[in-house]
């Protein structure tokens, strides 16, 4: 039914790797040199006082067949051996799953390589910064991948940092990126940054007093991330299955994982 | 750590052997920044637009962080440097909380307009060469030197698809207060007044009427202020927190980081500004 609207994308079957690279209608195509396919999927990282909350869906797509119902976004990156045992930073990587591992495995060898030169686990901003040199490293050749990275800081304070295609980053309380992010984004906006809240009673018109933005309680981060994504879900085909989530504490990372409807 | 010790220090007493400074002008920038992995095509600097120039394509798959308004001028006081906040990616605002002034050290400024990731890259490039020529010649680099450096860079890679525009603002003893515009394309020049970005003309607007270079302090960090709040109303690109700086001779300091929006409102029903604006809210 969504093939026949104007304006939705004109692909043939749904191969689950690319085919050609899509172009306009009229256009004549340029470049038949088209490396990235866009796996979908959403990810979501809100930051509080002593925690950091992480959390994507884990369907993954290409263009409107499901290549599976269980593929993680979220990555421990550090601590020992293959299972990332002491972890205490997590990576989320949306949009082509392929630029994503390949991000995942080049940060995680540099932060355990950090480990046995200085003897010290890499600290969350150090992380942050190298993260975004090796995004940058592709600047002509870019990682297809919004990647947000998360964490306690030095003082034990949530931190989270969000990233675009070539590694402009900056440090945030929340982020949300990918798919559904137009969704999701707005919604944090208001619940987590109380943008446009007004204290009632406050007074009319230029009077009222805005709502000040207060670190959450970790309960009411966990209700709001679950919340963004069945919301999400109901509304983007490219988001559902299954909600993974780690919660970063200084007892280390615990991961949930909640299932989401899967139509 | 030897080795790194090895790759910056000098010898103690001069030689006629090349400084490492004099062998990066010859040889081109140090290996921290040749790193970049290029598609194994012809022409990677056109696959690079076609891919990621939202301009010309809007459906592009890759759409970088951009728009901007930023602006500086020199005065009587010093220099204002002040910024707004958006960040856009296409039609979505991408992010209103962006710290567009970079601090390179405590007496230098730099602006970011264009490519979010190419300014925050190349001006941090720049905050280490202008930390190494300290080392290597125990005084601070002029901005003359600093804006150079980059400008040289960036020239570079003409061509391969980097977009900034960007200002160097700071003080030094040889110079006072400087000022230079410096761009992708290669331009560099000293100023005493620049806007940049998709708001520049709205800023240029405001700036124009009402500068003097005999202006006091506060008159015109007020006027560093207003002209970005012009631009942020008019350019759809441009909103979010004015960030504004005042640079001295003993370094710069910070005026905050304000959200426009009571600013905005309170321009118009203190002052009287902005009347194509209704103040009813019934």
């Amino acid at each position: 039914m969504a093939s026949i609207l104007p304006g939705a994308p004109q692909e043939g079957i749904g191969y689950s790797f690319s085919q050609a690279a899509p172009n306009a209608a009229s256009e004549p195509r340029q470049h038949s040199f088209y490396p990235y396919s866009d796996n979908g999927g959403t990810s979501l990282g809100i930051s509080g006082t002593d925690f950091t909350i992480m959390a994507a869906d884990t369907r993954n797509v290409s263009g409107y067949s499901i290549n599976t119902r269980y593929s993680p976004r979220l990555y421990l990156i550090g601590g020992e051996g293959p299972e990332n045992k002491g972890a205490r930073i997590v990576l989320s990587v949306v949009g082509f799953t392929a630029d994503g591992s390949a991000l995942k495995e080049r940060l995680d060898n540099i932060v355990k390589m950090y480990k046995y030169h200085h003897g010290k686990p890499m600290s969350v901003s150090a992380c942050a910064q190298r993260l975004s040199h090796l995004l940058y490293s592709k600047r002509f050749f870019p990682f297809y991948v919004s990647a947000i990275l998360g964490g306690l800081d030095e003082e034990g304070k949530g931190a989270l940092y969000s990233y675009d295609y070539v590694g402009s980053y900056e440090r945030e309380q929340c982020r949300s990126a990918g798919a559904a992010s137009s969704l999701i984004m707005p919604f944090l906006d208001n619940q987590v940054n109380f943008k446009n809240q007004y204290q009632p009673g406050s007074g009319t018109g230029h009077n009222l007093q805005a709502v000040v933005a207060e670190p959450l309680p970790r309960e009411r981060v966990t209700q709001l991330v679950r919340d963004a994504f069945t919301s999400a879900v109901e509304r983007h085909i490219e988001v559902g299955d299954g909600l993974q989530m780690m919660i970063i504490t200084k007892d280390g990372v615990q991961e949930k994982y909640v299932e989401l409807k899967k139509d | 750590m030897d080795t790194l010790v090895a790759q910056y220090s000098c010898p103690a007493i001069e030689d006629t052997t090349l400084d490492a400074e004099q062998d990066e002008l010859l040889h081109g920038p140090d290996a921290l920044s040749l790193n970049f992995s290029l598609p194994p095509i012809a022409q990677p600097s056109s696959w690079l637009r076609a891919m990621t120039d939202d301009a010309s394509n809007p459906n592009c798959p890759i759409k970088i962080a951009h728009g901007t308004t930023t602006l500086a001028f020199r005065f009587k006081g010093g220099i204002i440097v002040c910024t707004d906040s958006r960040a856009t990616q296409g039609n979505w605002i991408a992010s209103q909380t962006v710290k567009k002034v970079i601090e390179i050290n405590n007496s230098l400024l730099g602006t970011m307009a264009g490519g979010a990731a190419d300014c925050q890259y190349w001006l941090a490039y720049l905050g280490m060469q202008c930390r190494l020529h300290e080392l290597r010649n125990k005084r601070r680099i002029t901005v003359a030197a600093a804006s150079k450096i980059l400008a040289n860079l960036v020239y570079s890679y003409k061509g391969m698809g980097l977009s900034m525009g960007t200002m160097c603002a700071g003080v030094t003893p040889q110079e006072g207060p400087a000022l230079y515009y410096v761009d992708s394309d290669g331009t560099r020049m000293a100023g005493n007044m620049f806007c940049v970005g998709s708001g520049q003309t709205f800023a240029y607007g405001v700036l124009d009427a009402e500068y003097r270079y005999e202006m006091e302090d506060e008159e015109a960090l007020e006027l560093g202020r207003r002209s970005i709040l012009a631009a942020m109303h008019r350019d759809a690109y441009s909103g979010g927190f004015i960030n504004l700086y005042h640079v001295k001779e003993d370094g710069w300091v910070k005026h905050g980081f304000s959200d426009m929006n009571p600013i905005f409102w309170k321009t118009k029903l203190e002052k009287g500004e902005f009347s194509n604006v209704t103040a009813d809210m019934e």
